[in-house]
């Protein structure tokens, strides 16, 4: 009761919160929040579930080793984490099964927030994702991994002018040598509280043809469907004749899926 | 939700994409993609700036032509491995005979006089010590040691990142036999745990050649058998090289072995892909991860923590109950045999056919739990057999142990030879795949008629290989 409403000083910087992370390992019972880890293959998924859950799920220098998603558990400021590592892919778009798996949990799943681990070193490929994650949902988070090696190779990254472009917190982290997993425990309880509010950076400069198309569908979707977050990524979806999405519209689980601005807030007060 | 055509709006909305899918062309795929990668490019290019030179790329690069070249890649690929099998062989022999000289010649003469001081029964001291106890024994003092220099070097080496290039080396072949690239990863995997591999087939989508590259997976040694084969090496081929290069021969038999399996994945998905699964190899990309430094005090913690000891606990918990299946085996007499020597004897003409003996058969037969605990079985299984026919103190197990001059000496009184050994070493890599293993594919696939083909192929595979090589090495020697 005492630290709550205190704004500045120690208690403003995340040092100082990080004492409050407990790594619950597989213990997930009654969990507040649902956080997804999302990335391109070999950016160090596992290694930040690993940090962040104390659990041991095998790392290793190689793409494509996360084939199921593994769940984990952490406790950060009162709150109980559920953290999912979904398999790494390159994009959310094409069919393949590890994509379908990580597409249907980021839009499906509802978590809370979805963490998008991005290889510093490898910004621009890896931000592909980032926008496609970005399309669906606004509760994100970029974790900036690897910085370490950026460094080695002569990279430096602008992390608050790359947020200010994508609209969503970034985190650089190094999480081998567990860098930045402090800060980033802070900024996803922010995000998934409902301290901080992302604005995420839409995908621009579509063809005209297209740009039209989707004005059309996402006009009707939004009658259809009030709420949906993210009205224009379904009428992409819809037009590229994704089976699953066309499902969910049919049977109405895509309704299902809104979520009332302010519900988050009402829960944890 | 107050508005009555609400029920009708999906329809109309599939129906509106449909007609829109028209409209906007079939590249709109493309172009979409493209704008994701101009707005990304753009974002990159303003949040990153390159201050140093690039010298680490180009040492990468410069890795990457040399480990991936056409003429270099696979002699280089061979090299390194042999350079881990060397260090894993001459490494273990210490630390194995004195864990063999604690548990087996101390501790089992001391279990046995205590249990002789309470009064046990013969039956229940024979099945408690001379079974379980001595099979774990065995299953520690076997394996531990070259396990534990084994796996942190191969993990060292996965973290490097040096598979993926093995797998880079090894896709065009997988590609002419007709099987997805990605079966060199997931082959790469098996080297580890053939169960755990066949789990990580799903990154292949193509129901057709993920079957091939399950099926063929048990042609990748794993974990369980590497012991067999750096042991088996270890005594019978290196002893016929001077003393000096004997650890290098071994681990270049061991190297010989591995890669038999490499090129018996590629022929029987070559043979499946032309018969059974037919169909076109697809296409894939398969990224070269920057090579990292590995952490090596952490990679050689969690690989004897994470590899290592679940390995090595697994093969104790199938090696305790098969200790006593192997004890009552050798004392549960019908007529004037036991069991074991009834299957032996009646098995021993077609063992010997293909070049082993009966006593391997049994062992395989006792040991399809677990591949780890071959070994152990055909030693306690020789031990004590011959121990019934009269070589040794009744069905006890009283030899004087000094780790691999002790195995060889109960070899040697099996009647073994190079031939039983070549074989074993090649049975060993072409069987059925462990009782694990075979339930993984069964639930991987739900398919009995496939599980049953990725387990009885091998066997029957591994008979005919065996029973070649038999001959021909027959006819050579005369």
């Amino acid at each position: 009761m005492e630290t709550q409403t205190s704004a500045g000083g120690c208690d403003a910087c995340p040092a100082h919160h990080s004492g409050n992370l407990i790594k619950l390992g597989v213990n997930m019972a009654n969990w507040d929040f649902v956080v997804a880890l999302a990335g391109n293959p070999n950016t160090g998924k596992s290694t930040v579930f690993n940090a962040l859950t104390g659990l041991r799920q095998h790392t290793g220098n190689w793409p494509g080793k996360t084939v199921v998603r593994a769940e984990g558990g952490f406790e950060f400021d009162g709150h109980r984490y559920k953290l999912m590592d979904l398999p790494g892919t390159y994009s959310l778009l094409s069919t393949s099964l590890d994509e379908e798996v990580a597409r249907d949990f980021i839009l499906f799943g509802r978590p809370d927030v979805t963490v998008v681990v991005v290889d510093a070193a490898r910004l621009e490929r890896n931000l592909n994702l980032v926008l496609q994650v970005l399309e669906i949902t606004d509760r994100a988070v970029v974790c900036l991994n690897l910085m370490d090696e950026a460094k080695r190779y002569g990279l430096s990254v602008d992390e608050r002018r790359l947020a200010r472009d994508l609209g969503v917190p970034v985190v650089p982290a190094a999480a081998r040598r567990g860098e930045g997993i402090p800060e980033l425990t802070r900024v996803l309880s922010d995000v998934a509280t409902g301290r901080t509010v992302c604005r995420p950076q839409r995908i621009r400069n579509e063809p005209p043809a297209l740009k039209q198309a989707v004005g059309k569908l996402v006009a009707q979707l939004e009658a259809a469907f009030p709420n949906v977050p993210n009205a224009r990524w379904v009428a992409l979806r819809l037009l590229e004749g994704d089976t699953r999405i066309v499902e969910a519209v049919c049977s109405g689980e895509l309704g299902d899926l809104n979520r009332i601005p302010g519900q988050e807030e009402e829960m944890i007060a | 939700m107050n508005d009555p055509t609400a029920n009708q709006r999906p329809e109309e909305l599939i129906r509106l994409a449909t007609k829109l899918r028209w409209e906007v062309g079939s590249n709109f795929h493309d172009s979409l993609m493209e704008t994701i990668y101009a707005n990304a490019s753009q974002i990159a290019d303003r949040a990153v700036t390159r201050t140093g030179d690039a010298a680490r790329f180009d040492l990468d690069r410069t890795i990457d032509r040399l480990v991936t070249s056409r003429w270099l890649g696979f002699p280089m690929m061979l090299a390194i491995l042999t350079l881990v099998f060397w260090l894993t062989i001459e490494g273990a022999n210490v630390p194995s005979a004195m864990l063999a000289g604690l548990l087996i010649d101390s501790v089992h003469p001391m279990l046995k006089s205590m249990a002789a001081a309470i009064g046990m029964p013969w039956w229940l001291d024979g099945l408690l010590i001379d079974g379980m106890y001595l099979a774990m024994a065995w299953v520690v003092s076997v394996m531990l040691p070259p396990m534990a220099i084994f796996f942190p070097l191969f993990t060292l080496l996965e973290d490097f990142g040096y598979l993926p290039r093995v797998a880079f080396n090894l896709d065009q072949w997988f590609k002419k036999a007709g099987a997805h690239g990605k079966q060199a990863l997931t082959m790469s995997m098996g080297f580890g745990c053939n169960a755990a591999a066949i789990v990580s087939t799903r990154v292949i989508d193509s129901p057709r050649e993920r079957l091939i590259a399950i099926i063929t997976n048990n042609f990748a040694l794993c974990n369980g058998r590497w012991p067999t084969q750096i042991l088996v090496a270890t005594i019978f081929i290196g002893g016929l090289a001077p003393a000096h290069f004997a650890g290098l021969v071994s681990a270049g038999a061991v190297v010989g072995v591995a890669v038999l399996g490499i090129l018996l994945s590629f022929v029987v998905s070559w043979g499946l892909s032309r018969t059974v699964l037919r169909g076109e190899a697809s296409a894939f990309s398969l990224e070269l991860p920057p090579y990292r430094p590995p952490r090596v005090l952490q990679t050689v913690y969690t690989s004897i923590i994470d590899r290592t000891l679940i390995v090595l606990w697994r093969a104790v918990i199938f090696a305790v109950p098969a200790g006593a299946v192997i004890w009552l085996s050798t004392n549960i007499l019908i007529g004037r045999l036991s069991l074991a020597e009834h299957f032996m004897d009646w098995s021993q003409p077609f063992g010997l056919l293909v070049g082993l003996n009966g006593v391997i058969l049994l062992a395989y037969v006792i040991a399809i739990p677990a591949n780890e605990i071959v070994i152990p079985t055909i030693l306690m299984l020789t031990v004590l057999s011959a121990g019934l026919i009269g070589l040794g103190e009744g069905a006890g197990v009283m030899f004087e142990l000094d780790s691999d001059a002790a195995v060889a000496q109960i070899f040697a009184s099996g009647g073994w030879n190079l031939l039983t050994a070549v074989n074993l070493m090649l049975f060993s890599l072409v069987h059925n795949p462990c009782s694990t293993t075979i339930y993984t594919i069964w639930k991987e696939t739900r398919s009995a008629k496939w599980t049953s083909v990725s387990s009885l192929l091998p066997v029957a595979m591994g008979f005919l290989l065996c029973f070649l090589v038999a001959q021909i090495w027959r006819l050579v020697s005369g």
